[in-house]
């Protein structure tokens, strides 16, 4: 029996293992060759940077050539606003279908639901067409606004599931104690689903941190692009500056990587412990 | 402090109706139980009266006014609910406060209330803890404490010692008994627990399927249960029964065919009995002894045999298949397996019709 189980954990560690080293490989690769002078990435691309093929040229290509921290700037201002949308709207709306009976309710849950299931690309024409309607083209508010409808549906599902989880009691606890029903929501509900807040948070920033296709179609000039759009420009048809590409990349990582450490303190923890026997 | 009046009050989930027409007046004070098995309404006829379920028809009045649309911060009731519900980010203090807090309470008010019923409830040296690293028992007493600081005029506590385990569920009864002596606000207590219900109550109401069965202080439901399903209820071990036929009915009472050799006299009003009438002998466990010296023998074999020390409880059955519970002395020599005759006296004897309705009992057999 002990001895089963002891190989049961041994395999569960070994596929989790190599998981992690397919996930990291191509970070660590991005990481390691943007330190690299250009005939070491083609040289020997999987070695470390030593001594002699240590550069930081990429780095300073990419922060003297573009205006990267323009690009730094929409990308941080496009997340950060859509992420906060998302959460604020999307813990409204999963708390209002799941605490209230109204008539539309299921339909509401239903339609979002499909968000869910239908890529939002899918309708890139549409959205595309709807946002030159609105005049919002080449606007950093076109995307806040496409990402938060983008990630809405998701975040509703996740919290609306965290949100039936929080014994009927606690709810009604408080509104025996004369507590209106914006302050159950911000002061009983919100702080005992934090850790979900936190797992829809990351799940929805990475995406909207990573898209290319969004800023690519409806906000590619005029100083709005989007980190990500603006490694693209050292890509080129014929010649591609790698150093540079490399360098943006890792440069991106880290605001990205920031974020999550902060959000995932609050990702797994127990709560709800305490609250009812 | 206020009295509570429930008239004419139903309630449906949907389709299926759960209360039926419940009537009931709780006086200013009263500490009131709502007792019946699990299922028969009782804790939505509580949750009614807090104002977390709507009421399907019917009118509630708290303190003399309609409060049917009233919502349950506005009531003047406060919940101590199964759970305890305690808010598990928050400390013990802020718990506590929480309500008043919003109620726009002002801060020393709330200060000096809290500060007292943690004094009351013996919480003070756990005011700044949060409920996960409080015990069992201590996280009741917050939940009673965040109900004591809003000052109602009503406590409703939903089973509120089911919780907890056989040592501090008798503790926190005796506790929760001496706080409305001291209190006096009008109290509604459900529970499924009938010895709660005989301990704690002025006044029991027995709920089943929906419907009030008998309303009225412990020992009236005790000594003059009006049905056959109060008599089971109150009292533990539950009240043998065994069927009989009526053979005469006069002033002295009903005398009853049981399936012994001798009929028996059962000191009760005939009412609308006649002769032939298949009726039920109701017979409480602390009234029956081993021996046939008392008026009514009843015999069969022992099928267990339950020391508990101060007494046992000696499980007999009978030739037609009925179980019966005697209530022994502790040194009962019953063994299992053997024939043995156990009797009662006629005095204690309750009699029921075949629809539950139970014979009036001579005010004699009160003494008794």
């Amino acid at each position: 029996m002990a001895r089963h189980r002891k190989v049961n954990r041994i395999a569960v560690y070994a596929a989790l293992s190599f998981y992690t080293l397919i996930a990291i490989f191509p970070i660590a690769l991005v990481l390691m060759n943007s330190f690299k002078t250009r005939a070491a990435i083609f040289g020997s691309p999987l070695s470390p940077p030593s001594l002699a093929t240590f550069t930081l040229t990429g780095f300073q290509q990419v922060l003297e050539k573009a205006d990267f921290v323009l690009y730094f700037g929409n990308s941080l201002i496009v997340t950060v606003v859509s992420l906060a949308l998302v959460l604020l709207t999307g813990a409204m709306a999963a708390w209002a279908l799941g605490e209230y009976r109204f008539r539309g309710n299921t339909l509401i849950a239903l339609y979002m639901a499909i968000g869910i299931m239908v890529p939002i690309r899918l309708g890139t024409v549409s959205i595309l067409k709807m946002i030159v309607a609105m005049n919002l083209i080449n606007t950093l508010t076109a995307l806040i606004l496409v990402y938060t409808a983008m990630g809405l549906p998701l975040a509703i599902l996740i919290l609306g599931e965290f949100m039936a989880q929080i014994p009927r009691d606690l709810r009604e606890a408080a509104r025996c104690d004369g507590v209106s029903e914006y302050t159950i929501f911000t002061h009983v509900i919100l702080p005992l689903i934090r850790p979900a807040v936190a797992t829809v948070a990351v799940f929805t920033m990475v995406p909207i941190w990573n898209d290319l296709w969004f800023p690519l179609i409806l906000a590619s000039g005029a100083g709005k692009q989007t980190i990500t759009l603006g490694a693209q420009q050292f890509i080129g048809q014929y010649v591609t500056n790698w150093n540079a590409v490399l360098s943006a990349l890792t440069l991106a990582i880290a605001p990205i990587l920031i974020l999550y450490i902060l959000f995932s303190r609050h990702l797994v923890r127990g709560l709800t412990m305490g609250a009812v026997k | 402090m206020a009295d509570v009046s429930m008239r004419g009050i139903c309630k449906s989930f949907g389709k299926i109706e759960v209360l039926h027409d419940i009537n009931l007046e709780v006086k200013d004070g009263e500490f009131v139980v709502f007792v019946g098995p699990s299922g028969c309404g009782k804790s939505t006829a509580l949750r009614i009266i807090a104002g977390l379920e709507e009421i399907t028809k019917g009118e509630l009045y708290i303190g003399g006014r309609l409060v049917n649309e009233v919502p349950p911060a506005d009531r003047g009731i406060a919940m101590v609910f199964q759970s305890y519900a305690l808010y598990p980010h928050m400390t013990v203090y802020r718990n506590m406060a929480f309500g008043l807090k919003f109620a726009k309470t002002d801060k020393g008010e709330t200060d000096r209330r809290v500060r007292q019923a943690a004094e009351i409830l013996q919480l003070t040296p756990y005011l700044d803890r949060k409920p996960r690293d409080l015990s069992g028992g201590q996280r009741q007493r917050v939940a009673i404490g965040r109900a004591i600081v809003r000052e109602p005029s009503v406590f409703l506590f939903d089973e509120p010692l089911s919780n907890l385990d056989a040592a501090l569920r008798i503790n926190t009864r005796i506790e929760i008994a001496k706080l409305h002596r001291s209190l006096n606000a009008t109290t509604i207590y459900v529970t499924h627990d009938q010895v709660e219900a005989m301990t704690l109550a002025s006044k029991i109401v027995v709920l089943n399927q929906g419907r009030v069965e008998q309303v009225g202080p412990p020992l009236e439901l005790y000594h003059h249960p009006q049905n056959q399903f109060v008599a089971g209820f109150i009292g533990s071990p539950k009240m043998n029964f065994v069927k009989g036929k009526v053979l005469s009915v006069d002033a002295s009472g009903v005398t009853v065919e049981y399936g012994e050799a001798k009929p028996a006299t059962i000191p009760v009003g005939g009412g609308i009995a006649r002769v032939g009438d298949p009726v039920t002998l109701g017979i409480r466990p602390e009234h029956m002894g081993e021996g046939a010296g008392r008026g009514l023998p009843l015999a069969g074999t022992v099928e267990a045999v339950e020391l508990l020390g101060e007494a046992s409880y000696v499980h007999v059955r009978r030739e037609d298949g009925t179980a019966l519970i005697a209530r022994s002395p502790g040194d009962s020599q019953a063994k299992v397996g053997a024939k043995i005759t156990i009797s009662t006296g006629v005095e204690h004897l309750h009699l029921f019709h075949t629809d539950g309705a139970a014979f009036p009992r001579h005010s004699k057999a009160d003494a008794a």
